[in-house]
C-alpha cells in the first residue's frame, strides 16, 4: 500500500475513536453543569410540577449511562435525533445552519488565505524594510484585539456613520442570490479577515525567511533571478508543509470558533445555534454540533498532513 | 405663530417637508427640538392610522430552542408571536383596567366564585374555523391538565371546573377571586381551536396577522390577517427579528435595518436618543430589581438584620447609577404605581444610624454573603457593590460573592439564602402576592411566611368593594415593608426605540415593554 494511502486510512480510523471520545466528553461535560434542561427551558418560572412533567416527557429520568448509548445508537444509524427544547429534527436544522457556516468562512477564506499569503510574499521581499514593518504591525495589531471589538467599530463606523455596508447580517436569506447574500455578510467577512490574517502571514513569512538560508536559493540568485521570482519558484514550494498547516488551522476556526462573530453580527449559523443549546442544556444538539466542528477539525488536519506529504518528495517516495 | 406651526405640521404630513426640517423650522419660531417632536407626534397621530407597509423589528429574547405552542412561551420574542397570531379571553386596557378580546363580555356571581364569559359574536380563527365556548374550555383544559408544563399553570390551578353554554363560557373557581378577569388574559392563555389539543404550536388564533414564516430564534414574518375583527394591526407585513447583542441591535435601528428595538440599554439611552430620526420611549412598569433574603435561615430569620440591611441600602443611588435615572426608587415592597389600586407607604431612606442600631439590637456581627451575578439583573455586580459601600458606611460587613450566569436560577435564586434577582411584576396586586409572598407560593423566593397576610390576601380576592379591597393592599404593603426578606431599592423603566419610519407610539400603556407588546400591532408606517 502506497504510505499515502495507509497515512489516510490510520488517520481516519484515529479520528473515528477521537469523534468517539469527543462525544463522551461532551456528555459527560453537559452533565457536569449545574441544572438540566427541564429547568433551563422554564427557567425562573419553573412551578415543581412542570418542572416533573418536563422531566418525565423528555426521559431526563433514565439514567445517564443509557441515555447516552440511546443516543450512540440513533447516531450510529444516521439519526442525530430531536432537539429536547424544541422538538425539531436536528439534522435538517443543523445542515441548513452549517451551510451558512460554510458560506461566510468559504468567502472569509477565499478572501484572507491568499492576502496572507501574498502579504507574507511582500513582507519577505522587503525584509526589515517599511512595507515588511507596516504589514506585521497590522497585522499583529488586528489579532491582538478582541475579534468582537473589531466587529463593534466597524459596525460603529462603516455601518451606522458611513453607512456603506450593513452592520449587521440580519438581511441575510439562505434562499436569496449570492451577491445580495455577500453583502449581508461583508462586515462578519472582513473582521474575520482581520482576526486570521496575522497568523497565517507570519508563519508564511518565518517559513519562507527559514527556506532563505538555504544554498540552494543562494545558487538561485547567484544565477540572476530576480528576487520575487526566487521567493515564489523557489522558496515558497518548499515552505509549503508549515503554511499549510498553519492555513488549515485558520480554515477550521473560520468554521468552529466563529462563534462570537456568528452572535454579535446576529448571523444564523451553527455557532449561534450551539450557544443557545448549550445554555438550555440541550444535550443531543449539542452532541450534533460537538461531532461536527470535531470532524471539521480532524478532516483540516488530515488534509493537512496530507498536503505535508504530497509536496515532500522525500515523504513521498520513501526509501 | 400656531398657524405658521400648523401650516408646518401639515406639510409634513402631507410628504412635503423632512422631519428633521420641521424641527429647523419650528427652532426658528422658538420652539424647542423636544417640543418640536412631540408636537409632530402628535399631528401625525391625529392624521390617524396609514394601512399597509412593512414593520421591521429587532427584539431580545428569542432563541432557537423556542417553540411556537404558547404554553411553552418564556421570553419577550415568544410573546411577541403570540401578540401577533393569538388573543386570550381578556386584555389588560393602557390605563391598567380590563377589557374583553375573545370575550365581549364577563361578569361574575356577588361572590367572585363563578364567572361567565361571553364569546365574541361571528369571531373565527384564521384557519375560517369559528371561535366557540368549546374551543375555550379545551383552552382551560390544556394549561391545566395532569402532564401540562404550561406557563399559566399557577393562574389556572385555581379553576375548580370550567364548561361550555352557548356562547358562554362558565368558570367556577375553588376560592373567589375578584381577578380573574386580569388573570385569564395572560398572553399563555391564547385560544386555539380545540384548545390546542391537536396541534399546540400551529400558530393558529383570532389575532391580526398569521404567521408566514418561522425560524426559530432568527426571524418571523406574519401577513395580516385579512379577517380580523378588531382595529389593531396597520402594516401589512410584521417582520421580527431576533437580535440578542445589545450593540447589533442599536446598529441595527441607527442604520435603518430594522424600525423598532427593544432593551435599549440604560448606559447609551441618551445617547441612541440624540439622534435625530430616532425615539427612545421610556415607560415605567411593574419591573424591579430585589436583594432577597430567606426570612427562616440564620441570620436572616432575625427581622433586625432585615431591617439593618433595608436602612443600608441607598436607593436613589442605585437608580442613578445602576439604572442612570431609567427607573425609580423602590420602597421594599413588590408593589408600585403601575398597580390599579396602589396605595403610597412611607419611603424608606438610607439611614446609617439606624441601620447599625438594628444590626446592633439584632445581635448578630458577623459577615452577610450577598450572591450575585451578571443575568440576575443588568449590572447586578455592581449594584451589589454599592450595597457593599453604603452597609460599610453603617458598620456593617457585606461579602459579595460573585455567581456564574449559568446555573445561577437553578442553583442560586431560590436556593441560598441572599442574592440579587428580578421580577417582572404581574398585573395586579394578587397575582404578584401570591406568586411569591403567600405562604405556600412555589417562588416565594424569600421564604417569607406570615398569617396575617396570608388571611388578608384571601380575604382580597373575595372583597368587591374596591375601598376595602384597597386598604386592604395597603395594609399588606406595610407587613412587607417592615417584616419582608425583600429588599427593593428601585423598579426599573422599560427602554425601547422606534425610528421616524414609524408612527404611533402611546406613552405610558401599562403591562410588558413595547407597550404591553402590541407596539408593532398598534403603530404604522408614517
Amino acid at each position: 500500500m502506497s504510505p499515502v494511502l495507509k497515512l489516510i486510512a490510520q488517520r481516519v480510523a484515529l479520528g473515528l475513536l477521537l469523534l468517539f471520545m469527543v462525544s463522551v466528553l461532551i456528555f459527560i461535560g453537559t452533565l457536569i453543569l449545574p441544572g438540566d434542561v427541564a429547568q433551563s427551558i422554564l427557567g425562573q418560572s419553573a412551578t415543581p410540577e412542570a418542572l416533573a412533567n418536563l422531566r418525565r416527557d423528555l426521559g431526563l429520568n433514565d439514567p445517564p449511562v443509557q441515555r447516552y448509548f440511546a443516543w450512540l445508537g440513533g447516531v450510529l444509524q444516521g439519526d442525530l435525533g430531536t432537539a429536547l427544547t424544541s422538538g425539531q429534527d436536528i439534522a435538517s436544522v443543523m445542515w441548513a445552519r452549517l451551510e451558512n457556516t460554510l458560506f461566510l468562512a468559504f468567502w472569509a477564506a477565499v478572501i484572507s488565505v491568499p492576502l496572507a499569503i501574498f502579504l507574507g510574499l511582500l513582507a519577505v521581499r522587503y525584509r526589515d524594510r517599511w512595507p515588511d514593518k507596516l504589514i506585521s504591525g497590522v497585522t499583529l495589531a488586528s489579532i491582538s484585539v478582541p475579534e468582537f471589538l473589531i466587529a463593534y467599530v466597524l459596525m460603529f463606523f462603516i455601518g451606522v456613520k458611513l453607512r456603506w455596508l450593513n452592520p449587521t447580517a440580519i438581511g441575510f436569506r439562505p434562499d436569496a442570490d449570492v451577491l445580495s447574500k455577500l453583502e449581508a455578510i461583508a462586515l462578519p467577512v472582513a473582521v474575520l479577515t482581520l482576526v486570521v490574517l496575522a497568523h497565517m502571514m507570519r508563519m508564511t513569512r518565518a517559513a519562507i525567511l527559514n527556506v532563505m538560508q538555504s544554498a540552494y536559493i543562494e545558487t538561485a540568485e547567484l544565477k540572476g533571478l530576480s528576487l520575487f521570482s526566487v521567493i515564489w519558484r523557489h522558496a515558497f514550494p518548499n515552505s509549503i508543509a508549515p503554511v499549510v498547516n498553519v492555513v488549515m488551522l485558520n480554515l477550521a476556526y473560520l468554521v468552529v470558533g466563529v462563534v462570537v462573530i456568528e452572535v454579535v453580527f446576529v448571523y444564523p449559523g451553527m455557532g449561534q445555534y450551539l450557544v443557545d443549546h448549550v445554555s438550555k442544556r440541550d444535550v443531543p444538539v449539542v452532541q450534533a454540533c460537538g461531532l461536527i466542528f470535531a470532524a471539521v477539525y480532524i478532516g483540516l488536519n488530515l488534509i493537512a498532513d496530507i498536503v505535508s506529504i504530497v509536496s515532500n518528495p522525500r515523504l513521498r517516495h520513501p526509501k | 405663530m400656531n398657524n405658521h406651526m400648523d401650516y408646518l405640521k401639515q406639510r409634513v404630513l402631507a410628504g412635503l417637508m423632512s422631519r428633521r426640517e420641521f424641527i429647523g423650522r419650528a427652532g426658528a419660531l422658538g420652539v424647542s427640538a423636544a417640543f418640536a417632536n412631540t408636537m409632530l407626534s402628535h399631528a401625525v397621530h391625529a392624521a390617524g392610522p396609514k394601512k399597509g407597509g412593512t414593520i421591521r423589528m429587532g427584539f431580545q429574547g428569542g432563541s432557537t430552542t423556542d417553540s411556537l405552542d404558547p404554553a411553552l412561551a418564556t421570553n419577550q420574542v415568544a410573546l411577541m408571536v403570540i401578540r401577533m397570531w393569538g388573543e386570550s379571553l381578556t386584555e389588560l386596557g393602557d390605563d391598567g383596567s380590563i377589557q374583553g378580546k375573545v370575550a365581549e363580555s364577563f361578569s361574575s356571581s356577588p361572590d367572585a366564585r363563578i364567572w361567565t364569559f361571553r364569546v365574541r359574536q361571528g369571531l373565527t380563527f384564521s384557519n375560517g374555523q369559528p371561535v366557540t365556548a368549546e374551543d375555550v374550555v379545551a383552552t382551560i383544559d390544556r394549561h391545566a391538565g395532569e402532564d401540562t408544563k404550561s406557563g399559566a399553570l399557577g393562574i389556572i390551578r385555581g379553576i375548580k371546573s370550567a364548561k361550555a353554554d352557548g356562547r358562554d363560557v362558565i368558570i367556577e373557581l375553588e376560592s373567589p377571586n375578584a381577578d380573574l378577569p386580569y388573570l385569564i388574559g395572560d398572553y399563555h392563555l391564547a385560544i386555539q381551536p380545540n384548545g390546542g389539543k391537536d396541534a399546540p404550536d400551529a400558530a393558529i388564533g383570532t389575532g391580526p396577522y398569521i404567521l408566514k414564516e418561522v425560524e426559530m430564534g432568527v426571524r418571523f414574518v406574519a401577513e395580516k390577517n385579512p379577517n380580523y375583527w378588531g382595529d389593531l394591526g396597520h402594516a401589512q407585513t410584521l417582520e421580527l427579528l431576533v437580535i440578542n447583542d445589545n450593540t447589533a441591535r442599536v446598529a441595527a435601528l441607527q442604520s435603518g435595518q430594522v424600525d423598532m428595538i427593544d432593551r435599549v440599554p440604560p448606559r447609551t439611552a441618551g445617547l441612541v436618543a440624540r439622534a435625530p430620526n430616532i425615539n427612545v420611549h421610556k415607560t415605567s412598569g411593574p419591573g424591579h430589581y430585589v436583594f432577597i433574603m430567606h426570612c427562616d435561615t440564620a441570620p436572616f430569620d432575625n427581622n433586625d438584620v432585615r431591617l439593618a440591611l433595608k436602612y443600608g441600602i441607598n436607593r436613589q443611588e442605585m437608580v442613578d447609577k445602576i439604572l442612570f435615572g431609567y427607573g425609580s426608587v423602590g420602597n421594599d415592597t413588590p408593589i408600585n404605581a403601575s398597580y390599579p389600586m396602589f396605595t403610597e407607604l412611607p419611603q424608606r431612606e438610607y439611614d446609617p444610624e439606624k441601620a447599625a442600631f438594628h444590626m446592633k439590637k439584632s445581635g448578630y456581627d458577623g459577615p452577610i454573603v450577598l450572591r450575585t451575578s451578571d443575568n440576575s439583573f443588568p449590572g447586578a455586580p455592581d449594584a451589589a457593590a454599592l450595597f457593599q459601600q453604603s452597609c460599610a458606611g453603617a458598620g456593617i460587613n457585606l461579602e459579595v460573592k460573585r455567581e456564574p450566569n449559568d446555573g445561577y436560577w437553578s442553583e442560586v435564586w431560590n436556593k441560598q439564602p441572599f442574592c440579587t434577582s428580578y421580577w417582572g411584576g404581574r398585573p395586579v396586586q394578587d397575582q404578584m402576592f401570591s406568586t411569591a409572598y403567600l405562604s405556600s407560593a412555589d417562588w416565594n423566593d424569600t421564604r417569607f411566611k406570615n398569617e396575617q397576610f396570608d388571611q388578608l390576601l384571601i380575604a382580597a380576592r373575595a372583597e368587591l368593594d374596591q375601598g376595602k379591597r384597597k386598604q386592604m393592599y395597603a395594609d399588606m404593603g406595610t407587613i412587607l415593608h417592615n417584616e419582608g426578606g425583600l429588599i427593593c431599592p428601585m423598579f426599573n423603566d422599560f427602554i425601547d426605540a422606534s425610528s421616524d419610519r414609524l408612527a404611533g407610539w402611546v406613552e405610558g400603556v401599562n403591562g410588558f415593554a413595547l407597550m404591553n407588546s402590541y407596539a408593532p400591532l398598534r403603530m404604522w408606517v408614517a
